[in-house]
């Protein structure tokens, strides 16, 4: 069965390469645009992972991830976050805030995918 | 590499990026206390910056760094908005096209920028150490000599919360050679007490001795774990009371598809373009011998032909969606350059063409819409006044037909005048003033050289060079255009292509003793030429096909060639355009598939000829250009004009 991953960045070229990427590596891939339509998206249907944008409009990240987690639907979702921050106290907040992985930017294909396999399955 | 239709994004997200760069500097001019103006221009530089380093533009990335590293200054409260901070910004935003273009800095622009940027500011600005990618390899100590070690590790707090998924760790522990995998679940509380967000179970496994400590740590990367490594010195005795956890690897899926380079296709389509011509030479060489054999052979070697042929036909097909971020800018460019709203709807973005197609069509359909927005689309007060809504449309579609493809530009502007047109072409000189042209074909006259009906020239279109060109292209891609107008509501312009260029089909036929190859896509049947059937008017022949008046072209006098003997003689009728011609030839000889070679340049003005084939018993049959012929055969007076008496019907579109 295919896994559904929600691609939360409000830069369509990211979302692009994410959803090229993994498409290629059969997962589904649907996207949002920022923190707020992430968590509508996230909590309206069943994804098995989200990779979510720190610096976004309308929602960032971290409050993004804490909101999905006090949802039901949001416990249990394996959520990765990109940052161009690679300071430990950012992963300490990720981490905190109930992110299951992080990557720093700028990564490339091969990078996305191998951490896609690792936190997705 | 990096695809280009991601590219194409990117440069669209860049355009929309620097707009909105733009705006905020601007808006920040007139309010710098706001915050939220702020942050707007640096999320707009953070992602900018972003995407350039994902994208390998590693010297706008870096550019676009100090930048930034300036507006956070002013974000975090350290500095101040002064109209010189927007001045300097505004002139650093400049120069990000050209970065983007790869534009060398000869000046020392660049840097200079930045710097005043950050004089301005107060405070020089230290440029941030580059995000590290990873943390530096360890030096390869191995923990154990040769005979390996025990990984013990249990998942720590809320796991399951926070979706961390143990059987993926055992994946990639199993990936690294992991065996005697074994649960401890001594720690699992009883049932009033159990949380099901956490992971009580504690796992240890045997790891080989070329696993390294820090290729374990790769494993928990991310995961919130408390493990220990201790190297053993000999083999653990497997535990005989627990089974091991099944951990076989997945195997890791094989891509579903692979890049190319397109020179390589090429080659290929060249090799299966001979590899078409050997088989017709081996199939008529089997006919001559009659050997059941070889006649089986080379009946086998035609379906593989044609079963290789095709597939490597669609390894070269493309979608649309390649080319359509190039025609989004250009209309938006377009609209607001002419302050004329528009909405531009594509679809069929995922209609496939042949590559070489595709490159040369984007010239043509960029032309086709800046003319839809020029003269089509009015402007908002205009279609306001004619009940219009004030947002014009223009779609572009794409849609494979049988062995074409059709693309259609379409607006809902305000169509043209067939009587403009006429009068227009009069004027020019182009048509005489009584000359009796349907309105289809008084459309298509816009495809004249130099015509244009625009009042004024604009920078978007108008200087009346261009639909020819359009024409010329489409055409000599085996294509045709048509055009489909009705004033006050729109036009649209059809195109139709063939699916590829390579390889077509064919009707041979002999005139003269020569063979030439008609391409089968214009042929629409073919009849006798009965004396009778035959209709003398002024201007020239005509033949009544089923009472319509088709003129007809004898070619052997188009070729000068002789005259065939009497007989029997038999019409082509062909479509060349959006009218119908018969071509007389002497006889017909069958249908076949040829490759199409070009002509040598010393024949590149030859018209008529559109290339060569070479046929199954290793002679050349030229390809006739059916529409070129026809308009020699009119310039040299052999061929009249379409029928006045029974008008071609212009498809509808």
């Amino acid at each position: 069965m295919t896994k559904t991953v929600l691609t939360v960045d409000d830069s369509p070229s990211i979302r692009r390469m994410v959803a090229l990427t993994l498409g290629e590596a059969g997962y589904t891939v649907i996207e949002a645009v920022d923190g707020l339509d992430g968590l509508a998206k996230a909590t309206a249907q069943a994804v098995d992972g989200i990779i979510t944008d720190q610096n976004m409009p309308n929602m960032d990240g971290i409050s993004f991830i804490r909101a999905l987690r006090q949802h039901p639907k949001g416990q249990g979702v394996p959520v990765v976050v990109l940052s161009t921050d690679s300071s430990e106290s950012l992963k300490q907040v990720a981490r905190e805030a109930g992110a299951t992985g992080w990557m720093v930017k700028p990564f490339d294909q091969a990078k996305l995918l191998a951490v896609a396999r690792k936190v997705f399955g | 590499m990096i695809p280009a239709d991601l590219l194409q994004t990117f440069q669209d997200e860049l355009r929309d990026l620097l707009e909105s760069l733009d705006r905020g500097l601007l808006d920040l001019r007139g309010a710098p206390q706001d915050g939220a103006l702020v942050a707007q221009v640096f999320r707009d530089l953070h992602t900018i910056k972003g995407n350039a380093a994902m994208f390998g533009l590693s010297d706008l990335s870096d550019f676009v760094h100090g930048f930034e590293t300036a507006f956070d200054r002013i974000r975090s409260g350290a500095a101040e908005v002064t109209p010189e901070v927007i001045r300097l910004s505004l002139l650093a935003r400049d120069e990000i096209p050209g970065l983007v273009a790869g534009q060398p800095d000869t000046e020392g622009r660049r840097p200079a920028i930045i710097a005043a940027l950050e004089a301005e500011l107060g405070r020089a600005l230290r440029r941030d150490e580059d995000v590290a990618e990873a943390p530096a390899e360890e030096a390869p100590a191995p923990v154990a000599q040769a005979v390996g070690s025990v990984l013990t590790f249990s998942l720590q707090g809320r796991a399951f919360e926070t979706g961390q998924k143990p059987e993926l760790l055992i994946r990639e522990l199993a990936a690294l050679g992991a065996t005697d995998l074994k649960a401890d679940l001594s720690d699992l509380p009883g049932p009033e007490s159990l949380d099901p967000a956490q992971c009580h179970i504690r796992w240890t496994c045997r790891l080989p001795a070329t696993v390294r400590r820090s290729d374990v740590e790769e494993v928990f990367l991310f995961a919130d774990v408390s493990w220990d490594l201790v190297p053993v010195a000999a083999p653990a005795a497997p535990v005989p009371d627990v089974p091991p956890y099944a951990s076989e690897p997945e195997p890791e899926p094989v891509a579903a598809t692979i890049r190319v380079p397109a020179a390589r296709l090429d080659a290929l389509m060249d090799s299966v373009g001979e590899l078409v011509i050997v088989e017709a030479r081996l199939t008529e060489l089997a006919r001559q011998s009659s050997d059941p054999a070889l006649l089986a052979t080379a009946e086998q070697i035609t379906r593989l032909a044609a079963g290789l042929r095709d597939t490597t036909m669609t390894m070269r097909m493309v979608p649309m969606r390649t080319l359509v971020g190039r025609f989004r800018r250009l209309v938006s460019e377009a609209a607001d350059a002419l302050q004329k709203p528009v909405q531009f709807t594509i679809e069929g973005e995922e209609t496939e063409f042949d590559k070489t197609l595709i490159e040369k069509l984007a010239d043509p359909i960029v032309h086709l819409l800046r003319n839809a927005i020029d003269h089509g689309i009015e402007l908002p007060g205009t279609r306001e006044a004619a009940g219009k809504p004030t947002m014009g449309n223009i779609w572009l579609s794409a849609e494979q037909a049988g062995t074409e493809v059709l693309v259609r530009i379409r607006d809902d502007g305000r169509g043209m005048n067939p009587a403009t047109l006429r009068a227009k072409a009069v004027a020019m000189g182009l048509i005489g003033a009584d000359a009796a042209l349907t309105d289809a074909q008084l459309c298509n006259l816009i495809f004249e050289p130099g015509f244009s009906t625009a009042g004024t020239i604009t920078q978007i279109s108008g200087r009346g060079v261009g639909m020819d060109v359009v024409r010329r292209t489409i055409e000599a891609l085996r294509g045709t255009i048509t055009l489909d107008t009705a004033e006050g509501q729109g036009t649209t312009v059809t195109l139709r292509l063939p699916l590829t260029l390579a390889i077509i089909d064919g009707l041979l036929i002999e005139v003269a003793g020569e063979r030439y190859t008609l391409p089968m896509e214009c042929v629409q049947e073919i009849v006798e030429l009965p004396v009778e059937r035959q209709v003398q008017r002024s201007g020239g022949e005509f033949l009544d096909i089923r009472g319509q008046f088709v003129p007809f072209i004898r070619l052997h006098k188009v070729l000068d060639c002789a005259a065939p003997a009497a007989g029997r003689q038999n019409v082509v009728v062909t479509k060349a355009g959006e009218e119908k011609v018969g071509i007389v030839v002497d006889h017909i000889l069958g249908t076949n598939q040829v490759v199409i070679k070009q002509m040598s340049k010393l024949h590149r003005g030859v018209t008529a000829v559109s290339g060569a084939s070479i046929l199954g018993d290793g002679g050349v049959a030229l390809i006739l250009d059916v529409a070129q012929a026809v308009a020699l055969a009119r310039r040299r007076g052999l061929a009249a004009d379409p029928s006045p008496q029974k008008p071609m019907t212009t498809e509808a579109a």
